[in-house]
């Protein structure tokens, strides 16, 4: 544009464009007054300094709240040993530059890796990498396609998060004739939503009286979860409860059920959001339990990986070295316990 | 915006920049220079010489196409009156329907007006996201429900106008313009938001999702989505700025040389674009009483898929807003009748598909029938 002088027009859309942009750039904040991230539950299992341990640790890129929470409980946890110091990678999603930054903290030479990877089955190779070149690797969560790419895996029970979640729903209702239950499930692509589904039907056999009516798999996100919810009122006009598998997607399930007006039912929520633990105890909504797949878990490899470094065996076992494999339990989070688990719900 | 001449689908008028067109700066006289009809570019479909009488045909045809659209639509709704007549037909089940088509259908009609003119806009799903991620900052809930719509509204408008100017004035191919806004925009929702869900506590905001603010039934989402509809429809069909449009989107060249501000025009568009993704944030938080980075997931491709099955041509120059509209309901609709049906999500999208070739094929076979192209 070339008038020498701004028009009057132009001044005043310029104006309000630079106004509209500083009030914008003042919108990004999400600080908050409350109190930073929670800590882990239980305490650390050997506090007594030892030996100096240097972990590395390489996770996907943190764009889910349980992700986030992973690498929040795993930085809290660390902090809190004087004898740990974590070498912590920007997380990825791209399996190839996932491989490179682990290969940049091998050649760090870290005394222990711990890694949450992005694809279990694509990373298996640099898992071997790291154990050949003698790192032992904690394997977080998404466990590699071989037992030798790790030297100890941790991780959650998705299989058993359906179990449990079934076994709350049916219990609830095993005196309920003709009972219906409805389940909104997460990625229909992912295994680990096949797992959930699978226990939760294996679950459901037990209480002949109780039928899943209706399944629909959300993708969450809170979109898709107040989507997916709202056909799912439409079409089951009743019923008696749903299982969501997501605290996330189940903010836009709540949404849904609230603007559908509906709560002649009860709703088990998964994986233990700080939301859903909120609402749990104020116990005003439909949402009564969530069952946890705790994040907690990358605190407890922190404590795995120190124990492996300083040649140790985990507190309250009675073996000398740590365990092969853990698999943590999916506990169910209900109005009576929930106070125990709220500092580990995530945002 | 003055309202031209009254009916005759868009030929390019040759109207001299005029009021409402660019005072001031007439046409760029270096550009001038170049060989006028620009012989060397392939040009638009039914571009180039005997531009005038080839586009007439179209615009008789697109009535058409929207007719074929509405026999879809009227098929579906037969299956579905077929399958589960209880919970289909309800007027509960319209509501449903079209407060889901709402978002996508707001986005849809910006980016219909982008492809009309010639353009593409990768970008719409990432604006959604970053809108409503910038827009539910405990920061903005601060300034309750006016500082969410403000927020989201500026920000899409923000990304329209990066978008926009990178295009027309830095000369990006739109592909690889809104390609990298659709990137760097998701990143900094994610940025923004540290990929936590921003649940929304402003009473005001909320209230409009539910049922007690529904005017005479309809939910305001609703609303919204009709007037932009509206809206829409008006500025392409009854405006000079919607036939400088379809003028730009057909033929770059000769817009240019019939006096159309041609770069101006394609800011403007990706600016109404931008704003139409600020409007679907808006609905979405009011919707799932929420912000997530994750929000707008391929927004972009559900739009530009309704645009091709409601007759838009991807290369430009020719569409309708209706069609579009058509094309969400069409889409929204096999999500209902298949959620109703309780059909899980591969079957679902194994049928979309099929859905989207078929209405395609009809809509070529009525078009081929009964024109002359």
């Amino acid at each position: 544009m070339t008038p020498p002088l701004p028009s009057r027009r132009g001044l005043i859309f310029g104006g309000a464009a630079v106004s509209a942009g500083a009030l914008l750039t003042s919108c990004t904040s999400n600080e908050s007054n409350e109190k930073g991230p929670a800590q882990a539950g239980g305490g650390a299992a050997d506090d007594k300094p030892g030996k100096a341990v240097t972990v590395g640790f390489a996770g996907p890129q943190a764009d889910h709240g349980w992700l986030n929470a992973i690498n929040e409980q795993a930085r809290a946890r660390a902090k809190e040993y004087e004898d740990v110091t974590l070498e912590i990678t920007e997380g990825s999603n791209d399996t190839a530059q996932q491989i490179g930054q682990i290969e940049t903290l091998i050649n760090k030479k870290v005394d222990v890796l711990v890694i949450l990877p992005a694809d279990g089955k694509a990373l298996t190779q640099i898992g071997l990498k790291a154990m050949r070149a003698g790192i032992p690797v904690v394997n977080l969560d998404r466990v590699f396609d071989s037992q030798q790419a790790y030297r100890c895996w941790i991780g959650g029970d998705n299989y058993g998060m359906g179990l449990n979640a079934g076994r709350f729903i049916g219990e609830r209702l095993k005196d309920k004739k003709n009972a219906k239950v409805v389940e909104l499930a997460g990625i229909d692509n992912l295994e680990l939503t096949r797992q959930r589904t699978e226990g939760f039907d294996d679950a459901l056999k037990n209480y002949p009286n109780i039928k899943k009516v209706a399944r629909q798999a959300a993708e969450f996100t809170v979109e898709s979860g107040q989507a997916k919810m709202a056909q799912l009122l439409q079409a089951q006009s009743s019923f008696d409860a749903l299982w969501n598998h997501d605290d996330d997607q189940g903010v836009g399930a709540e949404r849904a059920i609230k603007q559908a007006g509906r709560d002649e039912f009860f709703m088990v929520g998964g994986a233990g959001s700080k939301h859903a633990m909120d609402a749990i105890k104020a116990d005003n909504s439909v949402l009564k339990a969530t069952v946890l797949y705790p994040p907690t878990m990358a605190a407890s490899a922190i404590d795995l990986a120190r124990a492996l470094g300083q040649g140790k065996g985990v507190g309250g076992l009675a073996e000398h070295e740590i365990p092969a494999s853990l698999t943590l339990y999916s506990a169910v989070v209900t109005k009576d316990n929930v106070d125990e688990y709220l500092p580990t719900g995530f945002s | 915006m003055t309202t031209g001449a009254t009916s005759g689908p868009a030929v390019p008028q040759p109207s001299p920049p005029t009021a409402a067109g660019p005072a001031g700066n007439g046409p760029h006289p270096p550009e001038t220079t170049k060989d006028p009809a620009g012989p060397g570019k392939p040009g638009g479909p039914g571009g180039g010489p005997g531009k005038g009488p080839a586009r007439r045909v179209p615009a008789a045809l697109t009535d058409l196409r929207n007719l074929s659209l509405l026999g879809v639509l009227v098929a579906l709704v037969v299956v579905g009156a077929i399958t589960r007549p209880e919970q289909f037909l309800s007027g509960d089940n319209l509501t449903l329907v079209l407060t889901q088509a709402s978002v996508i259908g707001v986005v849809t009609v910006g980016v219909t007006l982008v492809i009309i003119g010639g353009g593409i806009d990768l970008s719409v799903g990432a604006i959604v996201a970053l809108a409503s991620v910038w827009a539910t900052t405990l920061a903005t809930q601060e300034y309750g429900l006016g500082g969410i719509l403000f927020c989201a509204l500026f920000v899409g408008l923000g990304c329209g106008l990066v978008n926009g100017v990178l295009i027309a004035y830095g000369r990006m191919v739109p592909f690889i313009a809104t390609l990298a806004m659709l990137a760097s925009a998701r990143g900094l929702a994610l940025l923004i938001s540290d990929g936590r869900t921003q649940v929304v506590s402003v009473d005001s905001v909320l209230q409009l999702g539910l049922p007690d603010s529904y005017v005479l039934g309809i939910p305001p989402l609703v609303l919204v989505f009709a007037a932009v509809t509206l809206l829409g429809w008006l500025v392409l069909n009854r405006t000079t700025f919607g036939r400088r449009t379809v003028a730009v989107g057909g033929n770059a060249e000769a817009a240019r040389l019939a006096g159309i501000d041609v770069k101006r025009q394609r800011l403007k568009l990706y600016l109404i674009s931008g704003l139409c993704c600020g409007i679907a944030a808006f609905l979405l938080i009011v919707l799932t009483g929420s912000g997530q980075n994750t929000n707008g997931n391929l927004y972009e491709l559900d739009a530009i898929a309704a645009a091709i099955i409601g007759g838009t041509l991807l290369s430009g120059g020719r569409g309708t807003i209706t069609g579009s509209v058509l094309g969400v309901l069409v889409f929204t609709t096999i999500t209902n009748l298949f959620a109703l049906n309780n059909l899980q999500s591969d079957v679902q999208q194994i049928a979309k598909g099929a859905i989207i070739v078929a209405a395609v094929l009809i809509q070529n076979r009525t078009a081929r029938g009964s024109g002359t192209t």
